[in-house]
């Protein structure tokens, strides 16, 4: 496989209103053809960042480059580049067809063409059917899909979602997640997805970059993000992690209660101090071999079915909050448990990851 | 409802009904009323002397309507694309006249008009010599006064649809590659045009009928169909007449008021039917 070429260069973006900094300093680098998503807290900036690449807003600071070209300056109407809204923003008086043709109208392309392109977008996105209808006769879902084919059609050289799927119930969802994903592969565009959803964005992106209170905490595949948090926000944020808080000693942590929980320990702290070690939850078994590096016994105190998984809610000695552990419901039925049972619990070094506080 | 009912009908039916009335008898010799059936009154409307009133009339209202929209839309585009907090202040500025009274405020014009006026001195103090230009007592003075007195109404009609237009409609649209331009165009006054036309029939109407600023604007010579119907009441004692241009009036008025009307309705069942449909 060729080396993946980069299509968009942020390079020390930042941006300023007034005294409020809403990005600051991001350089990231966005590939052909990949689905990228841009994941944060509320108020991270993420959609300050989406609007400087539609062009509704100028960098303080820094470049942008589609193509090796810098477009920073570049208006809006001028740029390979939409946006489809978070509100959808569809021309409330003009019907499905007229809100699709409409960039193509600006393109000042051939009635015919127009019309075959239009109809092609439609039929992809299932709109066939309610071409004539006027925005407000459609549903949320419809309304999400014309904001999309509207933007498609266009063929932009890149695609902006902002938070794309934050206006439908829960079931669609995670429908449509997979269906922009088929989308994004079958029209061969670069789509750059915003959400505050960590679930949403491991579903659909190829990479994606981990933003706080407008700076760059992580950029990485999906994968890589959720087995090697860079730091404990990251840990935290992105699925659910559980853990020890405790002191930094050569080969680990040593929690408040003198136990030792095993890992490899960054260079960067230094032994003595303050940090976590923490372990994801089904990464923990439940009554585990001797072989297990760490162990400790627990109280069950809830207990959750997930379709195959079981979830528990495990008091320890080792942290004020409980442990959460996934195991597959095989092993509990192996050696059922029940909520005020004692268990054990044990998991391995590699498991381990430390962060400072 | 049925108070307000009474006063509609002792305030407006029935003074209207008399008017109508008037309107089919004959002038008596003496001036007063000959109670003699005739439709004579409603042919003299359509005599070239008063039906060029009448179009004389529609033509300055209609330049005063096209005036003010154009001011008072491009006002309201402007306060709406305000900071937020600031609209109110703009806003309030923009109906500040309305707090005095009319007549006070058409004689404000005669004080700028006049031909040692405000505007003439201005002239004389950037260096002109020559002689005062004669402003007042023409037909744009009129249009002037019209446009004066009548542009806060637009203002505050078109600033409705375009403070409640969402911003980003028109960011999707330069988004797809439209200019500034073709935006306005094809997005923006489209989704405003109800506030346009609320406020156009309101400046019409109210122009056509009006015989206060054409007399103090326009000089005693000058006539619009209500200086027309003033003078048969109070100057020529010709009632019957005076009735059937006043109805000739009320009629063209009802008219474009139906016609707004109609519009409207047509855009509110499209919305209704677009309703319906989405339930079905
Ligand atoms: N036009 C603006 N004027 C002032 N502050 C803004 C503006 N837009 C965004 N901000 C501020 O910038 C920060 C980031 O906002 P935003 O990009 O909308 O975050 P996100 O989309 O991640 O929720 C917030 O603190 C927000 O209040
Ligand atoms: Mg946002």
């Amino acid at each position: 496989m060729s080396e993946p070429r980069t299509l968009l260069a942020i390079d020390h973006v930042s941006k300023n209103f007034g005294r409020v900094t809403a990005v600051d300093g991001i350089s990231l680098d966005i590939r052909e053809n990949e689905f990228f998503a841009l994941l944060g807290p509320s108020g991270c900036g993420k959609t300050t960042l989406l609007r400087m690449l539609a062009g509704f807003e100028t960098p303080t600071d820094g470049r942008i480059l589609l193509d090796g070209r810098d477009i920073a300056r570049t208006p809006p109407n001028k740029r390979p580049v939409n946006l489809m809204f978070q509100s959808y923003a569809l021309f409330p008086h003009m019907s499905v067809r007229a809100n699709v043709s409409y960039g193509l109208e600006m393109e000042h392309l051939q009635k015919a063409e127009i019309r075959s392109r239009v109809d092609a977008i439609l039929a992809t996105t299932e709109l066939g059917p309610f071409a004539d209808r006027k925005p407000e006769q459609l549903s949320g879902g419809q309304k999400q899909r014309v904001a999309l084919a509207r933007a498609l059609v266009k063929r932009p050289r890149l695609l902006l979602l902002d938070e794309p799927l934050g206006a439908l119930d829960k079931k669609l969802r995670g429908a449509m997640q997979l269906e922009l994903k088929r989308l994004q592969h079958e029209v061969g565009i670069t789509f750059v997805i915003v959400t505050h959803d960590q679930e949403e964005s491991l579903v659909m992106a190829d990479r994606m970059a981990v933003l706080k209170d407008g700076r760059l905490l992580q950029c990485d595949t999906p994968h890589a993000i959720y087995e090697h948090p860079a730091g404990r926000f990251v840990a935290d944020f992105i699925g659910v992690m559980n853990f020890v808080p405790g002191k930094v000693s050569a080969d680990g942590v040593i929690a408040a209660n003198g136990v030792r929980i095993a890992g490899k320990v960054p260079a960067t702290l230094a032994p003595g101090a303050s940090a976590v070690a923490s372990v994801r939850p089904e990464r923990i078994r439940l009554f585990p071999s001797a072989d297990a590096a760490n162990r400790t016994t627990g109280t069950v105190e809830a207990l959750a079915y997930q379709g195959l998984d079981l979830q528990l809610h495990v008091r320890t000695p080792l942290s004020p909050k409980p442990f959460l552990v996934r195991v597959t419901a095989d092993a509990a039925d192996r050696r059922p448990v029940s909520a005020g049972d004692e268990v054990e619990l044990g998991w391995d070094a590699a498991d381990v990851r430390i962060f400072g506080e | 409802m049925a108070p307000a009912l009474v006063w509609l009908t002792a305030l407006m039916v029935v003074p209207c009904a008399l008017v109508l009335a008037l309107a089919f008898f004959r002038r008596g010799i003496y001036g007063g009323i000959d109670y003699t059936f005739t439709l004579e009154n409603f042919g003299l409307v359509f005599d070239p002397l008063y039906a060029g009133i009448f179009l004389k009339s529609a033509r300055i209202a209609g330049t005063a309507t096209l005036i003010a929209v154009v001011i008072g839309y491009a006002a309201a585009y402007a306060i709406a694309a305000a900071p937020r907090r600031w609209q109110p202040v703009f806003l309030f500025f923009a109906v500040l006249p309305f707090w005095s009274n009319y007549l006070i405020r058409t004689y404000a014009w005669i004080v700028l008009l006049n031909r040692e006026g405000l505007i003439t001195q201005l002239l004389r103090w950037f260096g002109y010599t020559g002689e005062p230009p004669s402003m007042l007592y023409t037909e744009g003075a009129v249009i002037a006064g019209l446009v004066y007195n009548y542009l806060p109404f637009v203002i505050l009609a078109c600033y409705a649809p375009l403070s409640r237009l969402n911003p980003e409609l028109a960011e999707a649209s330069r988004d797809l590659g439209a200019s500034a331009a073709t935006t306005f165009r094809r997005v923006i006054l489209p989704l405003t045009v109800p506030g346009i036309a609320a406020g156009a029939v309101f400046v019409f109407v109210l122009s056509i009928g009006n015989f206060v600023t054409p007399a103090l604007l326009g000089g005693g010579r000058f006539q619009m169909i209500g200086n027309l119907v003033y003078d048969q009441f109070l100057t020529a004692n010709d009632w019957p007449f005076g009735a059937a241009l006043a109805m000739a009036l009320i009629a063209i008025m009802l008219l474009v008021l139906m016609a707004q009307a109609l519009a409207a309705d047509r855009a509110a069942g499209r919305a209704a039917e677009a309703n319906g449909g989405a339930d079905g």
